[in-house]
């Protein structure tokens, strides 16, 4: 599904390198989480996945399916089954959720090929995914992610990734900012689009987001480079023992 | 007091361009007590306070520059699908053919020049009235100029709810026209009235429109300025409102070299509304002015200005809003917001909002912006699978939400907001954000 190799990033207006070398696969269905001290290039992985601008990639690349991700434009990485859930989702005055939601569902049908889904078959759709999530109507009418708590927020991003369907989702510390219940609610949202033709890269602080979204794998970044992989322990070790030890053991 | 000699030369050009004023009746007593006030107080220069962003030399000019009329191509005029009663002026001269009977239920309409025959008429109380009241604290004598020379317009007594909106379009034909447009419309109380305005009208135009308001009476405006790239015009809106009535005005203006809206808003019965609200596209040569004087005269009134203005490639806009609020006028709710969008580093936008109150009971806010698309929220549209070129459209149209909210007809808000995302998706490319 992902495979990213060798890859390099620095900040386009400094000289500050952020990634070096990060090897990453993940295969179909698999989730796989990453976990890291602060500043060791996580959220900076989602972000150059998915395009945002201000990096430079100088070297390595990142494929989905075989695909370049890095040579596409934001909205073709979309398009081809990319979605990153962000950690800061973004308010939009003036733009409807019901609008916005809409419109990027038909902008990835229109760039696919597929015919445009009607009105009302949206709005059936939408209705019902936002109920499991327990988005409210209103929440749907009001503009995007203006005035909704941090909590709302972030199962708005999972309403998102549920209407676009995307093949590999990559979750930025969704847990962040989030009581239990909202932890709760959002994982198993998360959980119910869990499938055999679906990947997840799940970024997190904590173990306990893992403890809803069980992750196949877990990676530990530092210093812009993965520096140890295993399976689910993984996650607890960091938890009782923190980074520390982890770091010394690689040196 | 005399004039200052280059003030004095500016107007002796422009008077020496316009027919010599003639004829008796209360029009002609009008027309002349309003061209002895414009030569007391001259025509605006560049040093005025009041003209210190908009350089008026072009609008008093002897002769109009030359400016070639616009081809919309498949674009329907505006308002086609509506009912209504359509009165037509081409380069500024009223076309009976193309318009429609100047009758309908709860109106009567009568061409200026028909009314200046009659002894005893309405309009004799507000013809120039307004105007000659909207002259202070600030001078607008291209609106005296008007008052003194205006070549046509239309007189509207609405003495109910009238039956259909009032639709006047503007043709511009000649490359050369200057049309000199002053409509009265005079709402008795409880009466509501449609006013409907589209199209550039000519090279150069310069129109008056006075409103008197009864008491619980209501007027909504929803003006169209036309597509027409090298027009020039400057409009002033006169309105008097009086108790519990209601006045709304929408202004699209897309293109055109240079624009000056004038708005002076006078709420002089308790708890009126004035709602006054503007969206302005320009790409290029374009310098769009707004500038509203709304006076609180009395109590518990509520006025809102909402003007917003999308800039590129070198386009100017221009804001000067003022708030009165006199000592009488407790409970004021006064609101004011003046905002544009800079889709590059070429354009400009200067605003100068003004509140000054002496009553000491009074709401009254006031804010004014301009900046950027916000590229995170692009990011955000791209990341979801939204075009880079339809995100950048969409921010912007949601940028306009708040100016195109105050037009109180659904179906009239749509099609605007179908005509921007049309302009948008033509100048869109041209956006280096």
């Amino acid at each position: 599904m992902l495979e990213i190799k060798n890859l390099h990033v620095k900040l386009e207006e400094e000289d500050k390198v952020i990634l070096r070398g990060v090897d990453l696969k993940i295969g179909a269905g698999e989730v796989h989480a990453i976990m890291g001290p602060n500043g060791s290039g996580k959220s900076t992985l989602s972000y150059v996945l998915s395009g945002r601008d201000g990096y430079e990639v100088t070297a390595g690349s990142a494929t989905l399916d075989g695909a370049e991700l890095l040579e596409m434009e934001p909205e073709a990485r979309a398009a081809a089954g990319l979605f990153l859930a962000f950690q800061y989702p973004v308010e939009i005055p003036g733009v409807g959720n019901m609008t916005f939601l809409r419109t990027a569902v038909n902008a990835q049908k229109k760039a696919r090929g597929e015919p445009e889904v009607t009105a009302a078959d949206f709005l059936k759709l939408v209705r019902e995914k936002a109920k499991t999530l327990k988005i409210d109507a209103e929440m749907l009418k009001r503009p995007v992610n203006v005035g909704f708590s941090g909590g709302e927020k972030k199962r708005n991003e999972i309403l998102q990734m549920a209407m676009l369907e995307p093949r590999m989702c990559i979750l930025d510390e969704t847990d962040s900012g989030l009581d239990v219940d909202a932890m709760k609610l959002v994982a198993d949202g998360v959980n119910a689009l869990r499938s055999e033709g679906r990947s997840f890269l799940v970024i997190t602080h904590y173990q306990r987001l893992l403890d809803h979204i069980k992750p196949d794998v877990v990676h530990i970044m530092a210093a812009g480079r993965i520096i140890k992989t295993g399976g689910p322990e993984l996650a607890l070790e960091v938890e009782n023992n923190g980074y520390a030890d982890i770091l010394n053991e690689v040196g | 007091m005399a004039l200052p000699k280059a003030k004095e030369d500016a107007l002796s050009a422009r008077l020496a361009g316009l027919p010599a004023l003639s004829g008796k009746g209360w029009l002609a007593a009008a027309r002349a007590d309003a061209l002895t006030r414009l030569q007391a107080m001259g025509l605006p220069a560049k040093r005025d306070e009041y003209w210190r962003y908009t350089d008026p030399t072009s609008l008093n000019a002897a002769d109009p520059a030359p400016a070639k009329s616009f081809n919309p191509g498949d674009e329907a005029p505006p308002f086609d699908s509506l009912d209504r009663l359509k009165i037509v002026f081409v380069d500024g001269v009223f076309d009976p053919k193309a318009s429609d009977d100047l009758s309908a239920e709860g109106i009567r309409i009568e061409r200026l020049s028909d009314a200046a025959a009659a002894d005893i008429h309405w309009a004799q109380g507000l013809y120039g009235a307004l105007e000659t009241k909207g002259q202070s604290p600030v001078q607008r004598p291209l609106a005296t100029l008007n008052t003194a020379f205006a070549t046509d317009g239309v007189l509207i007594h609405v003495t109910a709810k009238a039956a259909k909106p009032v639709s006047l379009v503007y043709i511009h034909n000649s490359e050369t026209s200057d049309a000199i447009l002053h409509h009265c419309v005079k709402l008795d109380s409880g009466a509501s009235l449609t006013l409907l305005e589209n199209g550039p009208a000519a090279a150069r135009l310069n129109k008056v429109i006075e409103v008197d308001v009864g008491d619980d009476a209501s007027f909504h405006h929803i003006r169209l300025q036309g597509r027409d790239h090298e027009r020039r015009a400057v409009t002033h809106l006169f309105a008097r409102l009086g108790a519990r009535s209601e006045l709304r005005s929408f202004t699209l203006t897309a293109n055109g070299r240079l624009t000056r809206n004038e708005a002076v808003i006078d709420l002089t019965g308790p708890d009126a509304r004035a709602h006054l609200a503007g969206a302005a596209v320009g790409d290029g040569e374009f310098h769009h002015d707004d500038t509203v004087f709304i006076t609180h005269g009395a109590e518990a009134c509520e006025s809102r200005q909402v003007f917003k203005k999308v800039l590129m490639n070198g386009a100017v806009g221009v804001f000067q809003g003022k708030i009165l609020v006199k000592q009488s006028a407790q409970k004021t709710d006064g609101y004011q917001i003046s905002q544009s969008l800079m889709l590059d580093e070429d354009s400009q936008f200067l605003a100068k909002p003004e509140l000054e109150i002496y009553a000491d009971d009074v709401k009254c806010s006031h804010g004014s912006t301009s900046g950027a698309i916000d590229e995170t929220a692009l990011f955000y549209l791209q990341s979801r699978g939204v075009p880079r070129r339809a995100a950048q459209a969409l921010l912007v149209l949601a940028f306009l939400a708040e100016a195109i909210q105050e037009i109180a007809d659904d179906e009239i808000a749509e099609d605007i907001r179908v005509r921007l995302e049309g302009w948008l998706a033509r100048h869109g490319n041209k956006v280096r954000v």
